[in-house]
């Protein structure tokens, strides 16, 4: 069991408080009518991954940007223009239902293009340029959709978000596919290698002939793209383009991959250690849900995780340096 | 013939000209030591062999062709590596992924699908490498950054050689090691001269140059000023060349 977490380079521990969250959560939570835990249920389970799914994929694109040493900001922002671009050109402009694909994946991916472009050409930094296309996606998302959210999906598009094929919720398993291709890449490719090569010393990178500037470029459009899958997914969801989804989204994602073994300062990501990362943040919100604490308190608690997980990662780093 | 020609490189970054249209060349199996004192353009100088600095005027010849407009990838793959100074590994990644890093042997399974890296070949040949050259490391898989300098550099050295080099260019490889660690540094350039590649030891220690060089050239100001042959020279003629007294 080590050795398969050590291969997949998922950390123990991430999977230890992943466990020890769950048994909290199961015996906080109220009990249900026929007296289990409401936590335990089936229902709530699919509910869970169901509300991770969508962040769970932009964890995914945070993860191979910040092992390389990166960082995007504007990923909620992003899901919110897919979201509304899909639901616009087959709703408003009536195109065909696959249009909504297209839209949501094709604005995910040009944002995160034009992220790589001005950060590789430009030379400015990455947490500017992300910081400001968190204002320029979400401003232009409002634009499009006149501030309102764009109702009626096709039914082809419904079943991307609401369908529930053998009785597992569609999302889930377009996050569980998107999330073993991205694990495969970036563990198993040359292209992956030079990621976390790239976020552990871009000079070394570049000396070894690895093409720095491009290698940035298509990671910033993978998570754009990202951005895009999780808006089409989230449209899906509740049959709208809306222009606030994923609002504080990107703290979830960033976290989510913290939590789950992403170096913050480049060099080491695993995507499946995201996901457990992912469900870590999923199992808590719902759990608050559950204990009806006030959301107020749940962003508290997001964001002091963030910095909890980065505090212990900075205290194991001088401790193994010490060594 | 050279393996390598250099004819009138000059750059200049900005206002600066660092180089003056530097003449320079090295043949195949040949030591040659670089030294100069600091600013005399001894980096720049091999990075515009390496191409990671393009040159503004002359001509640089590797192996008979002219690469003055090649980018470092591709004079890579022709056989030119550089060992640097401090940034050659990457920390987090294991030795042999970085032994073979940027040139990751790949496989496709049924030929279809996109190619992943072979990773039971990287260690095999990793390991391979390192047990011919005498290099000793607890184990291949743990990160480089937990290793010594000195076995770091074999590490970056290993990596230089494991794909038939025809020239190595090392900027201070020995200046952060043991008296013990340089010895096999030493030794290790020995061995591929006598494989027939050429190498360019930029040093300030005067010493490991003398040992290992069969010629020195000194570079000050961005001219090459002197051009000595080790047999005719001593060190004192070397120093006064460095600091300009002659």
């Amino acid at each position: 069991m080590l050795k398969l977490l050590e291969r997949t380079h998922v950390r123990p521990e991430s999977l230890a408080v992943l466990l020890a969250l769950v048994v909290v959560m199961a015996i906080l939570s109220p009990v249900t009518s026929s007296g289990i835990r409401v936590f335990l249920t089936a229902n709530n389970f699919f509910n869970i991954i169901l509300a991770s799914a969508t962040f769970g994929i932009l964890a995914i694109g945070a993860t191979y940007v910040i092992s390389a040493a990166g960082i995007d900001l504007s990923l909620g922002s992003v899901l919110g223009l897919a979201s509304v671009a899909g639901a616009a050109l087959v709703v408003t402009l009536e195109w065909p239902w696959y249009f909504a694909i297209i839209g949501a994946l094709g604005a995910g991916a040009a944002a995160g293009a034009v992220n790589g472009l001005i950060i590789t050409r430009g030379h400015v930094p990455a947490f500017i340029v992300t910081l400001g296309m968190l204002g320029i996606a979400r401003g232009l998302a409002l634009i499009i959709s006149n501030g309102r959210g764009i109702y009626g999906l096709p039914d082809e598009i419904l079943f991307l978000g609401q369908a529930r094929p053998w009785g597992v919720p569609t999302p889930v398993f377009i996050l569980i596919g998107v999330a073993l291709v991205a694990h495969y890449i970036l563990a198993h490719t040359p292209f992956g290698h030079h990621t976390l090569a790239l976020g552990d010393n871009e000079n070394s990178a570049r000396a070894t002939g690895i093409n720095v500037r491009r290698q940035r470029m298509v990671l910033y459009t993978i998570s754009g793209l990202m951005a895009g899958i999780a808006g089409l997914v989230f449209t899906a969801r509740v049959n709208t383009g809306d222009p606030t989804a994923g609002l504080n989204y990107e703290l979830l994602a960033i976290t989510a991959a913290i939590i789950g073994g992403t170096n913050l300062f480049g060099g080491r990501g695993s995507i499946l250690g995201t996901m457990i990362g992912a469900l870590i943040m999923g199992v808590l919100q719902n759990g608050l849900n559950l204990m009806a604490v006030q959301a107020y308190y749940q962003q508290m608690a997001i964001g002091a995780v963030l910095i909890a997980a980065v505090w212990l990662d900075q205290i194991r780093t001088r401790g193994r340096s010490l060594q | 013939m050279s393996i390598i020609e250099l004819s009138g490189v000059e750059k200049s970054f900005g206002a600066v000209q660092v180089l003056h249209g530097v003449d320079l060349t090295v043949e195949a199996g040949e030591v040659v030591g670089l030294v100069g004192d600091n600013g005399a353009g001894k980096s720049t100088l091999m990075k515009s062999i390496t191409g990671v600095y393009t040159t503004d005027k002359g001509r640089v010849m590797f192996d008979g062709q002219d690469v003055t407009q090649l980018e470092p990838g591709a004079r890579r793959k022709m056989g030119i590596e550089m060992i640097y100074q401090d940034l050659a590994l990457a920390p987090q990644q294991d030795v042999a992924n970085n032994i073979f890093l940027g040139r990751e042997p790949v496989k496709r399974l049924f030929g279809l699908l996109p190619a992943f890296v072979d990773k039971p070949r990287i260690d095999d040949q990793a390991q391979g490498m390192l047990d011919r050259l005498g290099v000793h490391v607890p184990s291949i898989h743990i990160p480089v950054g937990m290793l010594s300098g000195g076995q770091q550099q074999t590490i970056a050295i290993a990596r230089a050689l494991t794909f038939q080099p025809k020239l190595v260019i090392m900027d201070e490889p020995t200046a952060a090691l043991a008296v013990r660690e340089v010895e096999s540094v030493l030794q290790l350039i020995a061995q591929m001269k006598s494989d027939g590649i050429a190498t360019i030891l930029i040093s300030h220690r005067l010493n490991d140059v003398f040992a290992a060089c069969g010629r020195i050239v000194v570079l000050r100001r961005g001219n090459v000023i002197a051009d000595l042959r080790r047999d005719e020279t001593d060190m004192a003629e070397v120093v006064s060349y460095i600091v300009g007294a002659h």
